[in-house]
């Protein structure tokens, strides 16, 4: 799943990128409203993690310019004001969400997986298909009673191919939820953590649409 | 005195009875000059009256002695002590010194030896005022007399019909007033329970519309000292929330990254993220230190102390001071003084100390490595100038102003500072009465400061 962070503290942003990565997220990263705007503007999302208190200019207007042009990607706000009047005036310019700082790394994920999986209209929290169940907190699948811990790039790929489990995924759009802006794209990365897949889950599991891209299998 | 109603019951009561005193005595003093010239003006007529009498040959002198003679006098002349009977006293003396008549209530010692007029004397321990006057056609001196004593018993007795009212009065006079007292103090304690009813945070005006044109100057100095006490605990709230939300950013930095030094099993990224917590806690005991400092200058409790003092020296004490961050960056700190007289200008020390520390810090710390910070101080008569130019990348002139705003963070603040710096510089400066101004010299930024002398207050 790919987030925005938008954060001007250098330690902070660092923590949340290196952090949110680690609990399965694809995380990019800038630090003013101005660039926050051209990011959204020009690519998609899944969450943002948006700060208040901004050099330029608050989160506030970020998060007003996107629902301006009715864009819906769930916003998680971050800030030092915690005041109740503060939380009501972010929930009503649109957030999803709002956290004071300081917070706990596993609230942040949690906070977002909540928000975006309400964005799809899910009540259920783990990805459930032909018998495997994705459990997005823990990065794990279970099967056949069988339990496996996932790497952070098999995540992402099987949970992209599960959220959306008739769709055909081309390469390039699982390369882009795997990988954030400053990370370079290695060429055969999607077909290596496919076949790691395939290996824990059965080779039948994900099928390959030749010169296409990439699907569940929808019948035994 | 602790009590005011006590100290004004003390004073009425004391100048109530002083002036019924000097009341008293002036009454007494003119009712005795009043009753010696009545009395005085009785036996003169008293003595003409008898004077006359015995011209007339109504009375026979010569026969007049032998019946004198006769009768047995009084032992002595008693004053009557419940009356006023008998209180004039008639003597007629042949010139020759024979008595030859007297009232019943005169001695039969000689009242006076005098011939005309007033004498006062003394016989048989009793004292007289004698009026004598002589008849010459019958050859006998008439001498009328009062008691003394008597005389002094009736002023006595007029004085002592004045005072006893008062003593009587006085007491509750005295109640009257005590009573009046609390009455007229009522509007103090009025406020005093409207104040003792408070608490620590209501801090609005007291109402006077209805009070008392004495008291209104305390109810104004009340409500002035409770504006300032109210602005100052607004300062430190606002001060409190900034502090606060100041360090919430820091402090979630140091969280996440703590949490992923725990949780990475890459030794990589757990050093990476060990290295960003040292730095972070670096640069948040530097926003703690700057928040300290904001506070001090912005309290307006610490009274100025003007001294004189030498910027030079104080330039070269804070680079001291910096060496930490100097040596790390292997910036020099130079200060050229204007060579003709002492860099030196009066005002106060600790203000200028922070301010010209923030704008030193800020130059060091956006110098390149192996950089120069170079200060230049010129002083007049009027105050001091101090420029500091580094050569850094310096402000943008779009946020020269901005930059001076209080609380206002800087949008290149974040990888170096808090962005509290200049709110502080700005802050001492405006105590201080001074002024900053940037511009961008030829290879760097340069702040230009001026410290006008500071007036004793």
């Amino acid at each position: 799943m790919r987030l925005l962070v938008v954060e001007d503290d250098e330690v902070l942003l660092d923590g949340l990128k290196v952090g949110l990565q680690m609990c399965g997220f694809t995380v990019d990263a800038v630090t003013t409203v101005a660039d926050a705007q051209a990011a959204v503007r020009a690519d998609t999302f899944e969450a943002v993690v948006l700060d208040l208190m901004l050099p330029d200019g608050s989160g506030l207007d970020v998060l007003a310019a996107m629902r301006r042009a009715k864009d819906r990607t769930p916003v998680l706000l971050l800030t030092a004001k915690d005041e109740v009047s503060d939380r009501i005036c972010g929930l009503d310019a649109g957030a999803d969400d709002y956290l004071g700082k300081p917070f706990d790394l596993d609230e942040v994920a949690a906070r977002l997986r909540a928000i975006i999986r309400r964005g799809q209209g899910r009540a259920e929290s783990r990805l459930i298909w032909q018998g495997a169940a994705l459990d997005p907190a823990r990065m794990t699948v279970e099967r056949g009673g069988a339990l496996t811990t996932l790497s952070r790039r098999e995540f992402a790929i099987l949970q992209a191919l599960m959220e959306n489990p008739g769709t055909i995924h081309s390469k390039p759009s699982l390369e882009q939820k795997l990988y954030g802006w400053q990370e370079e794209v290695e060429s055969n990365t999607v077909e290596v953590h496919v076949h790691k897949l395939r290996a824990k889950l059965g080779a039948s599991f994900i099928e390959t649409v030749r010169g296409v891209g990439y699907r569940l299998r929808t019948a035994e | 005195m602790k009590s005011m109603r006590l100290r004004l019951f003390t004073i009425l009561l004391v100048t109530t009875s002083a002036v019924w005193l000097f009341a008293t005595i002036w009454i007494y003093a003119s009712t005795q000059a009043e009753v010696e010239r009545v009395l005085d003006a009785r036996l003169t007529e008293a003595a003409r009256m008898v004077s006359s009498l015995i011209t007339d040959h109504r009375i026979d002198a010569a026969s007049a002695a032998e019946v004198a003679a006769s009768q047995r006098p009084p032992d002595s002349f008693q004053a009557a002590k419940e009356n006023y009977n008998r209180q004039l006293s008639c003597q007629i003396w042949s010139l020759q010194g024979d008595l030859l008549g007297r009232s019943e209530s005169a001695p039969a010692a000689s009242l006076a030896a005098h011939t005309d007029g007033f004498e006062d004397t003394e016989i048989n321990g009793e004292r007289w005022r004698v009026y004598a006057i002589v008849n010459p056609t019958l050859g006998v001196r008439v001498l009328v007399g009062d008691s003394i004593e008597i005389r002094e018993r009736l002023i006595g007795d007029v004085v002592k019909g004045l005072l006893l009212p008062a003593v009587v009065i006085l007491p509750l006079l005295a109640m009257l007033i005590w009573l009046s007292l609390a009455r007229g103090l009522a509007p103090f304690n009025r406020i005093a329970a409207s104040l003792a009813g408070r608490a620590a945070t209501e801090l609005h005006p007291v109402d006077d519309t209805a009070a008392p044109l004495e008291v209104k100057p305390i109810i104004m100095s009340l409500n002035s000292l409770f504006q300032r006490v109210g602005e100052a605990r607004e300062r430190e709230r606002n001060f409190t929330a900034y502090a606060a939300h100041e360090l919430k950013t820091p402090l979630a930095g140091l969280k996440t990254q703590a949490q992923i030094a725990i949780r990475s099993k890459d030794v990589a990224v757990q050093r990476q993220a060990l290295a960003r917590i040292a730095t972070s806690v670096d640069r948040t005991s530097r926003m703690v230190r700057q928040l300290i400092d904001m506070a001090a200058v912005d309290s307006t409790d610490v009274p100025m102390e003007p001294e004189e003092v030498d910027v030079a020296l104080l330039i070269g004490d804070i680079a001291t001071e910096l060496e930490g961050v100097t040596a790390s960056k292997d910036v020099r700190v130079v200060t050229l003084a204007d060579g003709d007289r002492t860099c030196s200008v009066r005002t106060d020390r600790t203000l200028l100390r922070l301010a010209l520390r923030n704008i030193l810090e800020n130059a060091v710390q956006h110098s390149p490595e192996g950089g120069e910070v170079t200060c230049r101080v010129a002083a007049s008569d009027k105050g001091a100038t101090i420029e500091i130019s580094d050569q850094g990348p310096g402000i943008e002139p779009a946020e020269h102003e901005r930059v001076k705003a209080k609380f206002y963070r800087n949008s290149r603040a974040g990888s170096i500072g808090s962005g509290l710096g200049l709110s502080i510089v700005q802050m001492a400066l405006e105590r201080i009465g001074g002024s900053i101004a940037f511009s961008r010299g030829g290879d760097g930024f340069a702040v230009r400061t001026w410290i006008p002398v500071l007036q004793q207050d």
